[in-house]
């Protein structure tokens, strides 16, 4: 039965301002895969806190986390 | 003669600091920074588009290695934005240099010099090199040059508007006081406005939409790197005092009578 559970769980995210539905048990890693981000050149605040990029391969994601996905765009 | 713009300790040949906005596209940006010869480029942090994450990205263009990265806090009206937006840029990893700008009306663009005082002080207790733009007003300089920020970069008029010094008296005031570089920053429309800046002593000069939205940017780019030359050597060599009558350049001895 986890099995299956684990399989049909979604759970609701908000990215950059976007509600998401994302597999239940993704880490920051397999959400920037999902959205075909490269970490390399961006910044990831989650609710309000800077992830290291170290540190996506181990953040797991939960209900109700809030995202912020930056990088650097032209500016003066 | 070895002639080097400081910031914090760090040597910059080139005096002209430019932003990355307004470009056609990323290979326009790329050729106008390098015709420039800016070593020090402006960028703003804002959210990836994730219905639609361009493949491409400013810095696939603009190597880190090969220039000088500075983030600002466009778009921040308020100190906490503004720190926000300053710890997130520092997470890329480029350097702990950051253009605090605090918008106080998107009218005018004006900095909101409290705030902008108060997020200086908590940037600075982070270990960040700040760079604030701020109004052209001395006694602002000072208390930011106080709470201990890298330089200061005074408007020389709103931002993108083009209309060159407009108060070049209070650029004087502050170039009087500061012991840390003056950057004149926003409001330079031609060549001709980065020279004078330069040749008023002003350690630098910031600028984009001068360069991004001429009718040539690759030329302008060219043009304002040969006006802040100019204005720099001109401002070395120490021009003649000004006078109301005539002084012969030839000789009068030998004149045929």
């Amino acid at each position: 039965m986890a099995a299956v559970g684990t399989v049909f769980c979604f759970m609701k995210i908000a990215v950059n301002g976007e509600d998401k539905e994302i597999a239940n048990g993704l880490n920051l890693d397999g959400l920037l895969e999902q959205l075909q981000i490269r970490p390399a050149r961006v910044v990831v605040e989650l609710n309000r806190n800077i992830v290291s990029r170290d540190a996506y391969s181990t953040t797991m994601l939960v209900e109700g986390d809030k995202l912020e996905i930056v990088h650097f765009v032209g500016g003066g | 003669m070895e002639d080097f713009l400081q910031i914090a300790g760090v040597n910059y040949r080139s005096r002209l600091i430019v932003g990355t906005g307004k470009y056609k596209d990323f290979q326009e940006t790329k050729r106008a920074i390098e015709v420039s010869g800016a070593e020090i480029v402006t960028v703003a942090v804002r959210r990836v588009n994730i219905t639609d994450p361009n493949k491409e990205n400013l810095l696939d263009y603009l190597d880190p290695k090969k220039f000088t990265i500075l983030p600002n806090t466009a778009g921040c009206y308020n100190a906490d934005d503004a720190v926000r937006t300053c710890r997130l840029a520092r997470e890329a990893g480029v350097g702990k240099l950051v253009k605090l700008e605090v918008i106080g009306d998107d009218k005018t663009l004006f900095p909101d010099i409290p705030a902008t005082l108060d997020a200086a002080k908590i940037l600075v207790k982070e270990g960040f090199i700040v760079l604030p733009y701020i109004t052209d007003d001395p006694i602002t300089a000072r208390k930011l040059e106080d709470i201990g920020c890298a330089a200061v970069m005074p408007l020389a008029a709103p931002i993108g508007s083009g209309l060159g010094i407009r108060n070049p008296y209070n650029i004087r005031i502050i170039l009087e006081h500061a012991k840390v570089p003056v950057i004149v920053d926003a409001g330079v429309g031609t060549a001709s406005d980065a020279a004078i800046a330069m040749e008023m002593g002003c350690h630098g000069v910031l600028m984009n939409t001068a360069i991004a939205s001429a009718k040539d940017p690759i030329l302008m780019a060219e043009a304002m790197r040969q006006g802040i030359e100019a204005g720099r050597k001109a401002y070395l060599a120490g021009r003649i005092p000004k006078k109301l009558y005539a002084t012969a350049s030839s000789p009068l001895d030998g004149v045929l009578n």
